[in-house]
Parts: C-alpha cells; structure tokens; sequence
C-alpha cells in the first residue's frame, strides 16, 4: 500500500514545546515518574538553598546552622542526648491524644451528622470553644490535672478534639442523601442505615480528617510540651531555645516535620489500601 | 376486575415556610391497578416526585389518604422499592453486593427461614444479574462502570425484595439519548416479567409514551393532575411506533398542554428586538 495520504500542511512535525505545555492545562495530568520528581525536588530546593546560603558564609551560624551542623547535632543527640527517648515519648503523648480525640470525636461526629437534634444541641458550644485558644488552658490544666503525662496529653487533645468533631460530623452530613434513602425504601431500620451505609460510605471522607487531625495534633506538641515537661522533642527545642541551640532548634523541628511526612503518608497508603474501589 | 394496588384520594401536601405556605400537592385523585404501567410529566413544580416520594413513604401528605391494598401507608416498606435518579448506588460494595444489599437486612433476613430461601434468594441476585446483563460486571465496582449500567444495578437492587410496587423518578435523566433506548427496553421488559406495577416519574414526554400505559399529567401551582391519558399503543412496543400518528398526536398534545400550565413564557418580540439590537 501506498504511504498514507498526507494533506499539505499536515505533516507530523516534531513539537516538543507544545508537549511539555500539556502538563500546565488546568487540572493536567502527572505521570507518577514526573509527581515524583517534582515532589523530591520541591523537598530540595530549600535544603539547597539553605546548604548554600550557610556554605557561602552569608549566615552567623549562631542564628543559622548549616545543614551539615545540624545533620552532627542530629546524631550527637542520638548518641548521647537519647533522641530516641524524646522522639518515643513525644510520639506517645501526640497518639495518645490524638486516639482518645478520635475515640470520642468519631461516635459524636457520627450522631451529630445523622440527627439534627444532636447537631443542634453541640454545635454552637464546639464552635464556641473551639476558638478558645489550646495555649491559654495551660494554667488551667496545670492546676486540675497537675504536670504529669495527662496533663500533656489533654493540652493535645484540647487543641485537635473540637475540630476534629466538626470535621467527622461534616464529613457523615455529605453522604448522599439518595444512598440513605435507597436503604430506606429497601426497608432498612435507622441503626442498619448508620452501621451499613453511613459509616461505610464516609470511611474514606473520615480517614482524610484523621490523616489532616493528626497533623495539628503535632503542631500543639510544642505548647503541650511548655507545661513542666523534662522530655520530648517539643520539650528540646524549648530547652535549646534558652541556650541558644539553634542546631538543636532546627534539628527538632526538621525531625518533628519528618515525623509528621510519615504519617502523613502512612494515612495515605491506608487509603489507597482500604477504598481501592474509590475513582481515582 | 382486579382491586386497585394504590388509592390516592384528595391528596394534598403543604409546604410551610415563615413568609408563605406552598401547595406542592392539591387534591390528587389516583387509582392504580395491579401491574400498571403509569408515567408522570408535567412542567417542573408540578409535584410529580414529590408525590412519587410521598408513595416511597420518603415524605409525608398533609392532607387526604392513600391506601396500598387499603393499609395507609407508614414510613418506607419493602413492599415498595424506589430508583433514583444517582448517587444512590453504594460505590464501595461491588455489584453483585449492590444488588443482594437488601438481604442484609433485617427486614428481609426474618422472612428467609429455610435453606431453600437462601438458595432462591441467590438464584434470583443471579437472575437479575442476568436480566440487566451485567454477568462480567459482578465483581465491578459502581464506579468502574459506565451511567447506563449503574442504572441497572440500581434497578436490578430494588427489584431483589421483589417489591409488588417499583417507583422510579426520573431514572434515566443523567442518561444519553441511545443509552436511554436501550434502558427503556429493558425496563418494559422487566415489567412484563416481574409483574411490577411501575410508577414512572419523566420529565421527558416521549418516554412518558414510550414506557406508559397510562400518563398522568400534572401541572404546578398548585401541584394537580391536570389530565389523565391512556396511551393508544400496543402492549408490546418497539421504537419504531414512536413515528406513528398516534403517537405523535399524544406527545404534540401533551406537550401543548406542558407549556400552557408551566407559567414560563418567552417574549419573541423582545428577543427579536434583542438580536437586532446585537446586529448594529
């Protein structure tokens, strides 16, 4: 057979310009290859940066530690400052917290999502006491629970269980109402509707505000870690901010960061496990 | 003759808001015998869903009576099954769990004792699998699967009680002209299998014909039945007839009568003077 017919003009000719446009459509496509290493250099970009801002001599490494400073300090604390103990108890007091939010928050943003009445009565007082600021019940916390662990855990919990309920209770409210109502004309009871089609249909709506909670949970490390605490990563960058560590300061915050990427992504690989049927 | 499956008798429904009450229903008379087919158009206001909602036992009448095989209706019953028009379907069950959702119900559990009903009870999701000719598409989910065939899973779903009464509201309005053919069929189909009395809301007339024995037309403010036709075609249709005189007859005339009860009026004058106002 003949080539095929070309008309004139229409000759494939190579454009590469216009290729590499097609990711900067809106809403464009990503090969993963590409979402990769965007991601990884969008991680090292600033890392670059600061290595060569400090390299370069343009920073007083009292008030900025170079990469490699902090990097040694990292593995000083390892080795002899147990950083492994501060990062375990840390991590304990934000779980901790974080689980009994969920515990309560969970079962209460399910009630408040499915009955009005419920909604009705809780919300304007978890609004009302959710902008009281988690710092400002220090004192408080300190005089009802004392300075134990508890004491941590609840400054924790104070500042993650108010959003977190109206999170769950917003995510039950956007169940579609024609997947309740299909369950009510196949005959379901009020229970069964709540057991099989609400919960099930808001689990990956739910999984995504446990995996957005736990983040702020980490942010109130720090101020939970103020109240007569000896440990915890919180707890060191507050002690080496009075010794003018700033190694150390950097270093908390870039583990404390580091932590928060795990389990970040630990939620997401969750997700992608458990609702696979979900539209990607 | 056979007695009336539903007796609608001076059904009325009022909306009440704080400025105004709003008559979505006034004074609806309707009796439907067993395996009718009947349709519902009429201009949008006219309370069509709204009274195929009130049947589901979704909402509730404010005035008049309505009997099912002279009980009044309370609350949704498996003696009625309802398609949506979507999102009703649950997208992280697959298929085959879509339509056997019913049977983890307590409702229809109590009424499966022997072995012999488990059996008939999965000889017949097979079946309706069968019948909406989904048999690759068993383990699917709804997601992985085109608007058409969703519709059928939600349809074979509320055929699997084996309600004596299908109330479908505007099933096949998210649905392509060619797609809607093919599911038109398929639903006279079922009707003539399952013996279903089917309550058919349209917005679309030709389908209201196509699909109906009998077609109700409503009209809004306040939400009535204006008239009641009886479609002079065949039992057995097929999408030629849509061509013959009687059949256009009926659309022309009730879509005259759609237009002069529907309150919305376009001005040609003005548009007119629009254009020309355009062409300067």
């Amino acid at each position: 057979m003949n080539a095929p017919l070309q008309l004139p003009g229409t000759q494939a000719v190579d454009k590469p310009v216009r290729r590499r446009a097609r990711i900067w459509r809106i809403r464009g496509e990503l090969s993963s290859r590409t979402v990769v290493i965007l991601g990884a250099i969008g991680l090292c970009a600033p890392f670059l940066a600061w290595w060569l801002y400090t390299a370069l001599g343009f920073a007083d490494p009292i008030f900025m530690p170079g990469p490699g400073a902090v990097l040694e300090r990292i593995w000083h604390w390892w080795n002899n400052e147990g950083l492994l103990d501060d990062i375990g108890i840390s991590v304990y007091r934000v779980m901790a917290a974080f689980v009994i939010s969920a515990v309560i928050a969970l079962p209460m943003g399910l009630y408040m999502g499915t009955y009005r009445p419920v909604q009705a009565t809780l919300e304007p007082l978890i609004d009302f006491i959710r902008y009281m600021p988690a710092v400002a019940f220090i004192p408080l916390v300190m005089l009802w629970v004392g300075i134990d662990e508890s004491s941590k855990i609840l400054i924790i919990f104070i500042g993650t269980f108010f959003q977190m309920v109206l999170m769950v209770t917003e995510d039950v409210r956007r169940v579609p109402m024609a997947q309740i109502e299909a369950a009510q004309t196949m005959g379901a009871t009020r229970g069964e509707i709540i057991k099989l089609v609400i919960l099930p249909s808001a689990r990956p709506a739910l999984l995504d505000t446990l995996r957005i909670t736990v983040g702020w949970a980490w942010t109130y490390l720090v101020v939970a870690e103020l109240v007569a605490a000896n440990s915890g990563l919180g707890y060191a960058i507050l002690r080496a901010q009075r010794y003018m560590h700033t190694d150390k300061i950097f270093a908390g915050i870039l583990l404390i960061g580091l932590i928060g990427l795990l389990t970040d992504q630990a939620f997401r690989w969750i997700g992608r496990r458990a609702f696979h049927w979900q539209k990607r | 003759m056979d007695k009336p499956c539903i007796s609608i008798r001076q059904v009325g429904k009022q909306f009440g808001t704080r400025t105004q009450t709003i008559e979505a229903l006034r004074g609806v008379n309707l009796e439907v015998m067993p395996n009718e087919f009947i349709t519902f158009v009429g201009a949008s206001g006219c309370g069509k869903s709204t009274l195929l909602r009130i049947l589901a036992g979704l909402e509730t009448h404010t005035s008049g009576d309505i009997l099912l095989r002279d009980q009044p209706i309370d609350g949704p019953g498996v003696d009625r099954a309802m398609v949506f028009q979507h999102y009703s379907l649950y997208p992280w069950l697959t298929v085959m769990k879509n339509i056997q959702f019913s049977r983890s119900l307590k409702v229809t559990m109590d009424s499966i004792q022997t072995q012999g009903d488990v059996e008939r009870a999965s000889g017949r999701a097979d079946a309706l699998l069968n019948l909406m000719g989904l048999n690759a598409f068993a383990d699917a989910y709804p997601n992985q699967l085109s608007g058409g065939m969703q519709q059928r899973v939600a349809i074979a779903r509320a055929l699997m009680p084996r309600p004596d009464i299908l109330l479908m509201d505007e099933p096949f309005g998210a649905l392509d002209a060619q797609t809607r053919e093919v599911m038109h069929d398929l639903i006279r189909h079922v009707h003539r299998l399952e013996k279903t009395t089917i309550l058919f809301v349209t917005h679309d007339v030709e389908e209201a014909i196509y699909l109906g024995s009998r077609i109700v037309l409503m009209a809004p403010r306040p939400g009535r039945i204006e008239n009641i036709y009886d479609v002079p075609l065949p039992a057995e249709r097929n999408q030629d007839m849509k061509l013959e005189p009687a059949f256009i007859e009926l659309k022309r005339e009730i879509l005259s009568r759609i237009r002069e009860t529907s309150g919305v009026q376009t001005d040609l004058d003005q548009l007119s003077r629009l254009t020309q106002g355009a062409d300067k």
